[in-house]
């Protein structure tokens, strides 16, 4: 468990961390909040020959709100989410869900823009983006592009990325006032990635779901968004039934791994579950 | 008398001797970052060793080319089986009688096997030259399920042992078979079987898992040429037995051979054993004429060094229909890996698993045990363990609630029905042992009246009606355990390591000023011997603890121990340490006779001198006794205040506990919570219970790791996928339960001062507890024995298989 050689560098802005990246091409990589790359290198099935690090660039920390939206730089550590009032106000599920991310050491350094962009299929954060709706930002030498959290996982730490690009920045409309939100992890122990897990963030109207969005994490090679499950919802007031149907339309896009959380079945079949113990929670808790 | 004289009761408490829940005196240096391990040690010079590990777990070595390896800057070695063949060490003897490849010799056996050791002068360098090494295999089947290690086309694995047909412990069956060990009555039991109104049988597993110390096993080797002397700093838990070893088969005089263990950061039987790492980096260093780091990391750890049980118990018990015991059989298959390293006391290839009759009368029994070699890791070691009693105590515990669940009795009642009696102690079991003392009916009341046990059954058949209704997911399981553990080898007469009765020793030696050093033979990996050792030292002689240091881990100042492990500190070393002191303290009578004017029978003990019957005010105390070694001690009587004991047991030390884990299991998902776990420990005479709290804290949450998840799995091809506490299962704060202590006493007619040990009773007990609970909760659902580790996934499956979940 002891790294290669590798050089270390430490742009202070953007524009030359991509001008690094470019210049040093495919043996360079970004490194944010290390949690995923440092121990693939230490096992060296990483071996990039160029470490970039982003924590030089004070442009890419921060939580701010941009008219309707709330917009998170790269660099913000799961830590600093977890600390942000704008995040509790707006947002309570993303506070929820980085409280579920591995114990306060790996939050102090591990950053949203890291959790999302390595395309790791075990990362809670991906899954949270989509049901969120968000959008990431992403500079490169060809300048500057917005992506949707739903169009930018391909597979297993494959993603929308260019050679050359860095993600910067996510971004989200603040779910609507009194929304119910609610993220249920099942995992084996602190530290550990989700068995199943999955995100819902709904809106109520009469005792009867109006808007819904769930999001499943490690439950595929990719985050997913289970647009059937929701639809099995809206309209109805989380009866059994329907819970049921949801249940099963979520579980029905998932291809789980077996792996030493559990065979395939099960992970789907708790995948089912951790749906409908996440909308029945965001239900009880929308106003 | 004034108000400045101190009371009895004062003086007792200043001496913070035995009882006394006196603050650990270590923790000082250890809470500050100030320790001193393995890993501090940097000497002038100092090189790395870092190991090639094979991927595969069964293949021929066909080529090994270091050529580009040995062009990598800093690389300054590169020692195969070749090299060390020079020196006659590429096999090394396990403490089993087996042998072990130190390197790799023409095959590789398990995967992560060592097959290179690269030599840098860093750590890094020794990595990049490992990632240089190009071996050429050529794959073998694997031989992976040890049910099939004896099939007739079992592939061959120990191509040394072709053609032996006797093992270091008998006949061997089969080139795959180790040895087959039998005790007890086959014919009287087999008789017993045949009578018996009610029989079960059951194959019980304990699978494969692993001790994880915090600190990973290291040593540094340092070869002085112009000395010839060999100086080796390592993770020992047994540091005099490594000297021995080395002496034996480097052939360097036993006298230049320096082992030094410093501070250990947790050993839990990791650390008995001898590993090709030690070998590696003395030859190394012998090569080179520098010292030689090896530092292992977790995934070596995990996957190369000793693991622990894998044991498979089929196992019978016959009873009466009124629930009386009336015989046990059973037969163990046990998964050695590649080659028998187990470190148990010689000539007991199965350690003390005859101790499996438990806390039960049986009048009689038989036991056959069955080594078989397989792809996998050498071992097994002792896993907070006294050579596995946890396999035995987990298979009777098992093995009763099943017989309890087949004759529809209560599982506590029937333990109290069979029960040996508090007059039948000393008790001989069945299958061998003389057990010491024990009041078991008293300990499994206590434990009863304090859960409130027949409320929470009464709880539990509401929770399982509700749950036939529909109205909960929720099952519910109460998990009893009462265990006896066989601890402190050994007496001379049944236990050596190597030749070497398993005795222990202490040497103290008194200051003037009254304060003194205890050097011992164990050697602590945390478990707080510096702070015990001199509490019973201070009960004995009447110094105050603060003013004795304790000293262990060099072999050339402590005097011969057989180490720590297999809780046998304080049957053995703690005895021996008592008895060096009443050495003293006769000494000490001999002197403050002469100085007080008196005839030593005229004196006795009080608490911190020794004062004259019926003459209270004639005193002398210790403190100045001390004083007086040195100045005016009788005519004839040579000076000074030393005392050396070796200590060799009349008999093992039997500790034993009653546990109640209750909880709580999800059956949709598998997750469980543990409600409640009471753990009632007789461990005898009590010397810290602040530590003795610690020690079952610990070793309950090994246990809760180990029944619940913690496992070393091999795949079917023989790769191992438990590599990395990302899947071994190594529980938080968050996810251990709290834990509920209490205690009876009931102290050892044969130690000197009463005590039994404690440090392995919690693991010992804590598992067959855990898993009894996941059975008692699946139960009622018709299942008689869901196998360990019980994790989230398997009592979903268990439930599902129950016909509990769609």
């Amino acid at each position: 468990m002891i790294p290669g050689s590798f050089n270390y560098h430490r742009p202070a802005s953007v524009a030359d961390a991509v001008k690094l990246l470019v210049n040093l091409g495919e043996d360079a990589r970004p490194l944010a909040g290390g949690h995923s790359l440092v121990p693939m290198m230490k096992l060296r099935l990483a071996t990039p020959a160029h470490l970039i690090d982003l924590h030089g660039i004070t442009a890419l920390k921060g939580i701010s709100r941009d008219g309707g939206n709330v917009v998170i730089g790269a660099m913000t550590t799961q830590h600093d989410l977890l600390a942000s009032e704008e995040i509790a106000r707006s947002a309570p599920i993303l506070h929820e869900t980085a409280l579920l991310i591995a114990d306060p050491q790996v939050r102090y350094r591990g950053t949203i823009g890291g959790n999302v962009a390595n395309g790791d299929p075990g990362n809670d954060m991906p899954a949270l983006m989509m049901t969120l709706g968000a959008t990431y930002r992403l500079e490169g030498p060809g300048g500057v592009r917005d992506v949707a959290a739903a169009d930018f996982y391909q597979g297993a730490y494959f993603t929308a990325l260019e050679p050359g690009e860095i993600l910067t920045s996510v971004s989200f409309p603040a779910p609507a006032t009194g929304h119910g939100c609610a993220y249920e992890k099942l995992k084996r122990k602190v530290g550990d990635y989700a068995t199943a897990a999955a995100a819902v963030v709904l809106t109520m109207a009469s005792g009867k779901v109006a808007t819904c969005s769930i999001g499943l994490t490690n439950v595929h090679e990719t985050p997913l968004l289970a647009t059937d499950a929701a639809k099995a919802v809206i309209g109805t007031s989380l009866d059994a039934a329907s819970l049921k149907k949801a249940a099963a339309a979520a579980s029905a896009i998932m291809a789980p791994a077996a792996d030493a959380r559990g065979p395939v079945e099960y992970r789907k079949h708790v995948g089912g579950i951790m749906v409908t113990r996440a909308l029945q929670r965001a239900a009880s808790v929308a106003k | 008398m004034n108000d400045l004289t101190p009371t009895r009761e004062q003086r007792t408490a200043a001496l913070e001797g035995m009882g006394c829940k006196r603050k650990r005196v270590e923790d000082i240096r250890f809470t500050q970052g100030r320790g001193n391990y393995v890993d501090d040690v940097k000497l002038p010079g100092m090189l790395h060793g870092d190991f090639v590990r094979s991927p595969h777990p069964h293949a021929r070595v066909k080529k090994i080319d270091d050529s580009e390896a040995l062009k990598v800057p800093g690389v300054l070695a590169v020692i195969t089986a070749e090299t060390l063949k020079t020196v006659n060490l590429a096999w090394m003897p396990t403490l089993a009688g087996d042998v072990q490849m130190v390197l790799a010799d023409g095959k590789v056996l398990f995967q992560n096997q060592e097959v290179a050791f690269v030599v840098a002068t860093d750590r890094y360098e020794a990595d990049d030259g490992i990632n240089k090494v190009i071996v050429e295999y050529e794959a073998l089947p694997p031989l992976v399920d040890p049910f099939k290690a004896m099939d007739a086309d079992a592939p061959v694995l120990r191509e040394d042992l072709v053609g032996k047909t006797i093992g270091a412990h008998g006949p061997r069956k089969h080139n795959n078979h180790i040895f087959e060990w039998t005790v007890g009555d086959k014919e009287m039991t087999d008789a017993a079987f045949k009578k018996a109104d009610v029989t079960i049988k059951e194959m019980i597993s304990y699978h494969r898992t692993h001790p994880s110390p915090l600190e990973t096993c290291q040593c540094v080797c340092s070869f002085d040429k112009i000395k010839g002397e060999l100086t080796i700093y390592g993770t020992f838990q047994a540091p005099h037995v490594i000297r021995t070893v080395v002496a034996l088969i480097a052939k360097i005089p036993e006298h230049k051979i320096h082992v030094i263990a410093p501070d250990i950061g947790g050993g839990f039987g990791n650390k008995v054993g001898a590993y090709p790492g030690y070998i590696c980096a003395a030859v190394a260093s012998i090569v080179t004429g520098k010292p030689v780091k090896w530092v292992e990391d977790r995934i070596e750890n995990l996957t190369a060094t000793s693991f622990a049980r894998d044991y498979h118990m089929t196992t019978e018990v016959a009873a009466t229909k009124d629930g009386k015991v009336t015989g046990l059989r059973v037969h163990v298959l046990a998964d050695h890996g590649a080659f028998d390293a187990c470190a148990d006391p010689s000539k007991w290839p199965a350690g003390f698993f005859n101790i499996v009759t438990g806390s039960y009368d049986f009048p009689t029994a038989h036991l056959a045990v069955d080594g078989v070699y397989t792809n996998k890791a050498p071992g097994g070691v002792a896993y907070r363990c006294s050579f596995r009693v946890t396999e035995a105590a987990y298979c009777i515990e098992r093995a009763m609630d099943i017989l309890a669940q087949k004759l529809n009795m209560d599982p506590a009642e029937l333990r109290l029905k069979n029960f040996i009696k508090a007059e039948q102690f000393p008790y001989h079991s069945a299958l061998g042992w003389e057990y010491d003392s024990g009041d078991y009916h008293t300990a499994m009341r206590k434990m009863m009246e304090t859960t409130g046990y027949a409320a929470l059954r009464k709880e539990q058949a509401e929770k399982r009606a509700a749950f036939k209704r529909g109205e909960t997911r929720d099952i519910m399981g109460l998990g009893i355990s009462f265990f006896t553990e066989i601890v402190g080898a050994g007496p001379s007469k049944n236990c050596d390591i190597l030749g070497i009765a398993m005795f222990d020793s202490c040497e103290i030696r008194m200051h003037p000023t009254g304060a003194g050093i205890a050097r011992v033979g164990s050697k602590s990996q945390g478990q707080g011997h510096e702070t015990t050792w001199a509490q019973i030292i201070a009960t004995e002689i009447g110094i105050p603890a603060d003013n004795i240091m304790v000293e262990e881990g060099n072999t050339d100042t402590a005097p011969y121990g057989l180490g720590t492990y297999g809780s046998r500190s304080t049957p053995v070393a703690g005895a021996a340490i008592a008895m060096a002191a009443r050495k003293i303290k006769a000494k000490a009578q001999m002197i403050a006779a002469y100085k007080l004017e008196v005839h030593e029978d005229d004196l006795e003990f009080d608490i911190d001198g020794f004062r004259v019957r019926g003459l209270p005010e004639k005193f002398m105390s210790m403190k100045d006794i001390c004083w007086a070694a040195y100045n005016s001690v009788p005519p004839g009587m040579e000076p000074g205040l030393e005392a050396v004991s070796y200590y060799d047991p009349p008999n093992m030390t039997y500790p034993f506990g009653a546990y109640l884990c209750v909880m709580d299991i999800d059956v949709d998902t598998g997750v469980y919570k543990v409600r409640r776990f009471y753990a009632l420990d007789d461990c005898g005479t009590r010397i810290n219970p602040m530590i003795i709290e610690g020690q079952v804290h610990g070793g309950l949450t090994e246990a809760f790791a180990i029944a619940m998840g913690q496992e070393i799995r091999y795949d079917e091809v023989g790769n191992v996928v438990t590599g990395s506490f990302m899947d071994f299962f190594m529980p938080t704060a968050v996810e251990t339960p709290h834990w509920e202590t209490d205690f009876t006493v009931t102290p050892s007619p044969h130690h000197p001062i009463g005590a039994k040990g404690v440090g392995e009773s919690p693991n010992v007990g804590g598992v067959p507890a855990f898993s009894n609970a996941v059975n008692d909760a699946f139960s009622f659902l018709g299942s008689t024995h869901i196998q360990m580790p019980h994790d989230f996934w398997r009592n979903w499956k268990a439930a599902k298989d129950l016909g509990a979940v769609a």
